[in-house]
Parts: structure tokens; sequence; C-alpha cells
């Protein structure tokens, strides 16, 4: 497994917000998590960064435990997030933010070789390479905020809500390259409310109830389900 | 350089793209910047010679105080306005409490020399020798402000900082070592002599000034440096996201102290200056008003950007002194000098809210900000 959450518990204050969630994902996996509004999608995401720290439990990656690892160190072991509300610079460019996500690494020949990578992903960031990073469109910036996940070359990519306030035609294009991400070679734990898009690309997922996991499948087996259907996908 | 250049169908991410004086300037190779550069630094050292110009000359200079001294005072608050402005413009930590850096360099200067000190007996040093030790203590005091504050952000975090400048204020106040009210008297001046003549003396405060402004030149460079490095960047990103510079591999612990305590460096060397020019000081020069005049300056003159910050610091030392000695129908307009200059920081902000010479990215930061507080 290239991560396992072990009954982790976060709280925030007082407030429990995570009640001892596990969770695993495998090498090569495309991993969503789905779930209401305040169920701890993004909370999880944050604990796994190590924004926040743990009231209990542990959190192993890579055949190692990064309980107590601080979060820019977690980066450096191959742990990159595209956080909610995607987190642009607004004051930086385009480059500049794709270039901060390589903040970690020295090897000039590999970033330059990565930004062309994601220039090639995101054609659009191409175009808009030299204009800050506030002044882009909604689903410029979630593709800049991806973009920028993957220049720290991560084992494990988590992208939390990246289709949130896009369009439709953008969701579809969003996912379709989350699933090329994949496929090059990157493991993905995606947090999402579109819960259709989010289960039909998914190998495995995870619904998430106030701060528990409820239930656990294949993206096929969820999406079919009843209590799925009916919470999540809307009743057609 | 207007404010809708950013708002156009393609925003200019860089000054050197735009028209006006910067855009000029930054499309310069690199040995004309040098030679404005040099230009600009050769003029600042004939200012005490301001006077001299005809016709405006005598418009410029003060008269309630003699013009030399105003421009030393003018020097200090540039160098506050810089490092403050390394705290708040680049890492964007908001300090309330500046003048506490500023307290320590001078006290720290004042108790290893003057012969009111406790340690008298132990130290009495010279100026020079004294202002390694009170800079290392400033650093440190920056660092002692800076970690317990690091979880804190925004208000909170102006709040602490006020208070630690109140600490630092009610304990010069209240201690018999560091003596209150009666302060520090004979803290010796600067070494060196010219053709036999002590060159800092009491009554010439020119060389004084020329001091003050090697110092800005020296912080000026070591700052640029900084902010062109990895460090600035990092700053950067902490001021723009702190959680997302976080997610981006930025130890944003450890360059939040680098902030603190650079910030608190360059306030402890306005404060040895002004020890060693002055030779006394006491607990009622370092009120909050100074904390809160050095911040207005950084804002007014642009928040972010160095030269922004020199000349908001030079405006809020050079108004008020400019304001000296002018009487309009009895009253003497020195008095008012806080209320006018309130009325003229309103109007600077309402006509330049992002500061007389604006930080672009800050520029940019601002909009953002404003469509989180008002979605479209």
């Amino acid at each position: 497994m290239l991560l396992e959450l072990e009954k982790i518990s976060l709280a925030y204050g007082r407030i429990e917000a995570l009640h001892g969630i596990s969770l695993t994902v495998g090498q090569g996996e495309v991993v969503a998590l789905i779930g209401a509004n305040g169920a701890g999608k993004s909370t999880t995401m944050r604990a796994i960064s190590g924004l926040r720290p743990l009231s209990s439990g542990a959190i192993r990656f890579d055949g190692q435990d990064i309980t107590r690892l601080r979060a820019d160190l977690r980066v450096v072991r191959g742990v990159s997030q595209s956080p909610e509300g995607r987190g642009i610079f607004p004051g930086m460019s385009v480059r500049e933010n794709l270039e901060m996500g390589a903040y970690t690494r020295r090897n000039r020949a590999e970033i330059d070789e990565d930004l062309d990578r994601a220039f090639g992903l995101f054609p659009r960031l191409k175009e808009r390479e030299k204009q800050s990073g506030g002044t882009l469109s909604g689903g410029e910036q979630q593709m800049l905020a991806v973009g920028r996940a993957l220049m720290s070359r991560p084992k494990l990519l988590l992208l939390d809500e990246p289709s949130m306030g896009l369009a439709p035609m953008l969701i579809q294009q969003i996912f379709d390259i989350i699933v090329e991400i994949n496929q090059q070679g990157t493991t993905i734990l995606l947090v999402e409310q579109n819960a259709q898009q989010a289960l039909s690309r998914a190998h495995r997922a995870y619904v998430l109830e106030t701060g528990r996991i409820v239930k656990e499948g294949t993206g096929a087996e969820l999406l079919h389900d009843p209590a799925v259907k009916d919470a999540y996908l809307g009743v057609a | 350089m207007s404010d809708t250049a950013v708002a156009t169908e393609k925003p200019k991410t860089s000054f050197r793209g735009s028209g006006g004086v910067r855009g000029w300037f930054g499309r310069q190779p690199g040995w004309v910047r040098a030679v404005v550069a040099l230009a600009a630094a050769a003029l600042a050292f004939l200012l005490p010679y301001v006077g001299d110009i005809p016709l405006i000359g005598p418009q410029l200079i003060t008269e309630g105080i003699d013009w030399p001294s105003a421009l030393f005072n003018m020097s200090y608050y540039v160098l506050l306005a810089l490092g403050l402005n390394v705290v708040v413009g680049y890492a964007g930590l908001l300090d309330l409490g500046y003048v506490g850096f500023f307290a320590v360099g001078a006290y720290g200067t004042a108790i290893l020399t003057s012969k009111d000190s406790v340690l008298y007996s132990h130290t009495g040093w010279a100026w020079l020798a004294a202002v390694p030790v009170a800079l290392a203590a400033t650093m440190l005091a920056g660092l002692i402000l800076g970690w317990p504050t690091l979880r804190l952000r925004g208000d909170y975090l102006a709040i602490v900082t006020l208070g630690f400048a109140e600490i630092i204020r009610i304990v010069a106040t209240n201690t018999q070592t560091f003596r209150g009210d009666r302060g520090f008297t004979g803290i010796p001046h600067p070494p060196g002599t010219w053709n036999g003549k002590v060159i800092f003396g009491v009554t010439d405060a020119i060389p004084y000034f020329w001091l003050g402004l090697v110092v800005i030149i020296a912080v000026i460079f070591g700052v640029r440096n900084l902010d062109r490095s990895r460090v600035g960047r990092s700053w950067l990103a902490i001021r723009e996201d702190e959680e997302a510079a976080e997610i981006m591999g930025v130890r944003t612990t450890k360059f939040k102290l680098w902030a603190f305590s650079i910030g608190a460096f360059i306030g402890g060397l306005g404060g040895v200056l002004f020890a060693g020019e002055q030779g006394f000081i006491n607990s009622s020069t370092f009120v909050l008003q100074f904390s809160i005049l050095v911040l207005a300056g950084v804002v007014m003159g642009g928040s972010g950007n160095m030269a922004g910050a020199i000349l908001g610091g030079a405006l809020i030392s050079y108004i008020p002194d400019r304001l000296r000695g002018i009487s309009v129908g009895g009253t003497d307009l020195y008095e008012y000098r806080f209320a006018m200059f309130g009325v003229v920081i309103i109007i600077i902000m309402i006509l330049r809210p992002q500061g007389l010479i604006p930080s672009r990215r800050r520029a940019m930061e601002l909009k953002d900000r404003a469509k989180e507080v008002a979605p479209l």
C-alpha cells in the first residue's frame, strides 16, 4: 500500500472532525472519497498533507510512518496536494506558481522537463504563462492547481474538489486529465462532491459521513449502490 | 502604472512591460540601471545642501529644526520602514510593535556604553564595540517574539506584537536598570577623526546622516539579495497563501522566524544609530505611536516594495519636521502635525490604496482578497 490511514482522528479545538478513519490507497490506483459538505473530506486531505496534527491514529506512506512528520518533509517524500479552493498564489505568474510547485527540488533540467509536461497537459496554462494567478478564470486556476501539484513529482497526488465551480464541459475535461495523469504513473486520492464523475473514474471509493467511513467498494459498485444513488447521485 | 492596468484584457505581470518611470527603468540594461542607482545614491549624499538650490531649496528644507538633523531623523525612519517592510511587506506578518526592536537596539547600546548603566564598571564600551552586541540582542528579541507567535495569524499576531512592544516600554519605564524617564546620558558617539577633528560631534548632524545613508544602502543590498533568493520566494508564498506554501514544501515556521529576526536586526540598526547620535535615550521615546507611524509609512509608501518603504519612511519623518516652526495666525502648525499628517495619509490611501509606489504583486493580492469578500 502506498498510503494507509489507520483509525485517524482529528479535532478542531474540542470538536472532533474525524472519528477513526481507516483507508488505503494502493500503488497506481485512483481512489475517490465522496461525501456531503462537512463530512470531513478536506480535513482528511489536510491530515495526510500534515497541515493539521492528529489526535490519534497513524498515517503510513510508502512503508514508513509519517504521522508526526512535518508538512514540508512530506512533500519531499512524495505527497502533493491541490488544495480545496485551489490555493493559487495570486500575485505570482502562472509560471511562478508552477515553479513554486517544484520548491523542494533542485535539478533545473528535470524541473524544466516537468514544466513542459504541465504545459503539455494544460496548453491553456502555456498561453497564460506570464499572467498573474489571480487574474485566471476558475477553470484555469483549477488546472494551475493540479499542474502545480504535479511539479513536485509526487508519488501520491491529493486532489481536493478538482471540479468545484467548473462548467460541465470543463469538469469532463479535468477528469480526463486526472485519468491521464494516473495512466502516466501517479497514484491519486480524490475528494469530490461530484460523485457521478468521481465514481465512474475511480478504481475504488470510500463514502464519508460525519467523520466516519460508512461504505467502501469499487467505483462501479458504489455507482450502482441504491443508498449511494439516493444520497449522492441525485434521483434520476 | 495605474491600478486599472491589472484589470485590462492582457494584464501586465511585470513592471518591465509597462510605461512610466519604473517601466523604463526595468527595460534598461544592467549597466544603465547601475549608473542610475549610483547617481541616485550620490544625490542622496548631497541632500544636506539642498537649501543652497536657488528658489526651490529654501521651500524644501525644514525651518523649526536644522535641516541635517531632520535628514538624520529621516534616515533612521527609513531604516525602520525598510525593516518593517520585510516583516509586513514581504512575509505578510502584521507587526504593530516594531518599535520594540528599535528600543532593544538603542537600550542595548546605552546599557553597554553609558556611565549611567549598572554595567558601566564592567563595560563602558565604545559605541562601535556595543553595536554588534546590541544587534545580536535585537535579533534574539526577534526570535523570542517570533517563536510563540508562529501559529498566530492576522489580528491575533498584531495584538501579540503590540503587547511585546508595550512590555519593553513598561520594563524600560519601571525598572531601576533601565532608568525609566531619567534615561541614559553620555552614550558615546560613533568613532573617527578627520583632519584632527572628531567626525561625529554634537553640533553637526551631517556626518550622522551620511552614516545612516551608508547603512541604508547596505540594508537595501542585503534585503534585495534576500528577496531574490529562495528566502524571498518563501516569504512571498507565505504572504500570498500560507497553507498553500506549506503544501508546496515551504517550511513556513523557519521563514517566518527569518523575517522576524531580519526585521528586528534592521530595526536594531536604527536604534543603535539613534542612540549614537542623540547621546541620550529614555523610555518616552519608544511609545506605541512610533510603531503605528512607521507602519503608516510602509503602507503609505507601498508595502512590499523597497522604494515605497523608503519614500514612506522618509515622508513620515519629513512632513512633521517640515511643519515645525511654521505659524499661521499665531498658532504653530507643529502642534497640529499629526492631525494634518492624518489628513495627508487618508488622502493618499484614497487616491492610491496600494501606496505611492505600489508592489504589483501586492496589488494583485488585494484584488484577490476583495474577490473573497464579495464574490462575483
